[in-house]
């Protein structure tokens, strides 16, 4: 299978990898997938008190289109708000990377890894620090 | 100096051995006949390299050379094996004995037959290490039972089932074996006598020969194998499988047979060196890494890995200078991942975890400590981007997470 140039240079130079500390309030944290199906995103958004993305991180178990299309969506919700962002498709990151039929669930699964973390953030927002590990937790769980 | 891309992939193909293509030549311009032509020389030509190839192949399997019926490769063997058998004996009985891990030219013929109503058929189950137990056999025999079909050693795993076991079995109960060793012949000794085998299906570019070219061998005496054809024609090859004989095709295969059973010793020497040295220096550098396949009855140029919480073809996408192939879901065309290896019982995310090297005649040392080198760094930054791994190391025991699909 022949890759998309822009898939290769997500894959090969990943944006924004890592996490985020899970004590911080103001991070929500998405994990999207299954291992048994070949697909786990985990992506966490540094949201500020008026709802606005800050910053992103993630990390991905999959092919490399999952890998891609998590890199992409830190860029693209970068300086968003959350209100918009939960409105993204996963069309726009089929289109960005170019990707095939077959890899389309892998656009599907970014989204909604979007919706999750930004979700994970509204269900713990207000509450205190110390109850955020296990918020956190919970979520991952849940 | 290393030239890449690397080829690890010898269990899909192998490159053609320069002495089997020296061998091959003069037969596309010089001696072209038709080997069924018996009234001019060019036909007696082209007969006496069929002739000289069907000796070379049936000295490596220890059979007698009018036991050996060309095809087109393996998959037309080991249609014509069970449809043949299944309808020549169909009076005898439709019970049909294999296991889920054949190839599926083996299974899906089974399963073409069930569907036609021609027969019934048992899957057995293999253990942890892709091993068929011949006691399972035994058990699943039925007085309807006309064929047993285990395959020789495994194409993803390499594991070598106990086909001397299986072929005594049944000899004693008088069923027919057939035997896929595409993936043995010419690499581990076969012996179709000692073994009991009485079909057996061979493909040429498994051992250094030419694609489109296969035999099934098939047995004369004791008992004397009987098939309907599943090709009508002009009734070539004693009316098993018509079809102008594949000259060129059949000498470079019978020359690959006769490089393989002079070199094999050596080889497998070889072979195992190589493949022990990967297999240590991977597990040397990387933790959680899993065989599949069995630790010791296995082919000597097969290893296949887990890397956990690393998916397969993305793997492949980082070392794409070397050609190796995955169980992971996202490189077949089912979307789904390796049957083989999900019948080992492992966990569905090894499965998708899975790469198969398969060393072969031209593999070198240098090759393989560069593979080594590339697949660890690879897997380790992968490694550093998998929320799998993460979550593991932080002590999260992953069959507990309820995962949002």
């Amino acid at each position: 299978m022949a890759y998309s140039d822009k898939v290769l240079d997500h894959y090969n130079n990943p944006r924004n990898v890592g996490s985020f500390s899970k004590d911080d309030p103001s991070v929500g944290t998405g994990v999207v997938g299954a291992p048994e199906c070949g697909d786990v995103m985990k992506l966490q958004l540094k949201i500020s008190d008026a709802g606005v993305i800050e910053d992103a991180r993630f990390k991905t178990f999959g092919c490399g289109s999952a890998i891609a299309s998590s890199s992409y969506v830190t860029e693209l919700v970068k300086g968003k708000h959350i209100d918009e962002a939960m409105t993204i498709k996963n069309t726009v990151i089929v289109k960005e990377l170019n990707l095939p039929p077959v890899k389309i669930h892998c656009s599907v699964l970014a989204e909604d890894a979007i919706k999750a973390a930004i979700t994970d953030w509204k269900n713990h927002k207000g509450e205190p620090a110390s109850g955020t590990e296990g918020g956190d937790k919970k979520a991952r769980e849940a | 100096m290393l030239k890449t891309p690397i080829y690890m992939d010898n269990h899909a193909t192998t490159p053609l051995d320069p002495r089997v293509l020296d061998a091959m030549l003069p037969y596309f311009t010089q001696k072209f006949g038709n080997a069924a032509s018996r009234n001019h020389s060019f036909g007696w030509e082209a007969e006496e390299g069929v002739d000289r190839a069907r000796n070379q192949i049936a000295a490596l399997i220890n059979a007698k050379s009018k036991e050996i019926i060309f095809t087109s490769g393996a998959t037309e063997s080991d249609n014509l094996a069970i449809k043949g058998v299944l309808e020549f004996y169909k009076e005898k009985g439709n019970h049909i004995i294999t296991c889920v891990t054949e190839h599926k030219a083996v299974l899906d013929s089974c399963r073409a037959l069930e569907r036609q109503g021609k027969a019934t058929v048992t899957y057995l189950a293999v253990d942890k290490f892709g091993m068929v137990n011949p006691d399972d056999v035994r058990k699943a025999i039925t007085d309807k039972t006309v064929l047993i079909t285990i395959m020789f050693a495994n194409n993803e795993i390499g594991t070598i089932h106990p086909i001397e076991t299986i072929g005594k079995l049944a000899k004693e109960k008088g069923i027919i074996f057939h035997c896929d060793a595409v993936q043995a012949v010419g690499k581990v000794p076969v012996d179709v006598d000692k073994c009991g085998i009485d079909l057996m299906s061979m493909s040429g570019h498994k051992l250094y020969g030419p694609k489109g070219i296969g035999a099934i061998y098939v047995r004369s005496k004791g008992p004397r194998v009987r098939l309907s054809p599943i090709i009508d024609g002009g009734g070539h090859e004693r009316g098993m499988r018509s079809g102008t004989l594949n000259v060129t095709g059949i000498v470079g295969f019978g020359a690959a047979c006769e490089i393989a059973g002079k070199e094999m010793a050596e080889e497998t020497q070889k072979l195992l060196q190589l493949r022990n040295k990967l297999q240590a220096g991977i597990f040397e550098r990387l933790d959680e890494v899993y065989l599949n396949g069995h630790p010791t009855e296995r082919l000597p140029g097969n290893l296949n890995v887990s890397f956990a919480y690393v998916e397969g073809e993305s793997l492949l996408m980082g070392i794409n200078d070397i050609a190796v192939s995955s169980g992971s879901a996202c490189t077949s065309a089912t979307l789904e991942p390796s049957y083989v290896i999900r019948s080992l019982g492992v966990n569905e995310e090894l499965a998708h975890s899975s790469i198969r090297f398969g060393l072969g005649r031209f593999n070198t040392e240098e090759e393989v400590d560069y593979v080594t080198e590339r697949v660890s760094k690879e897997v380790k930054r992968l490694r550093d981007m998998s929320p799998l791994y993460e979550m593991a190391k932080e002590g999260i025991d992953l069959k507990s997470v309820q995962w949002k699909q």
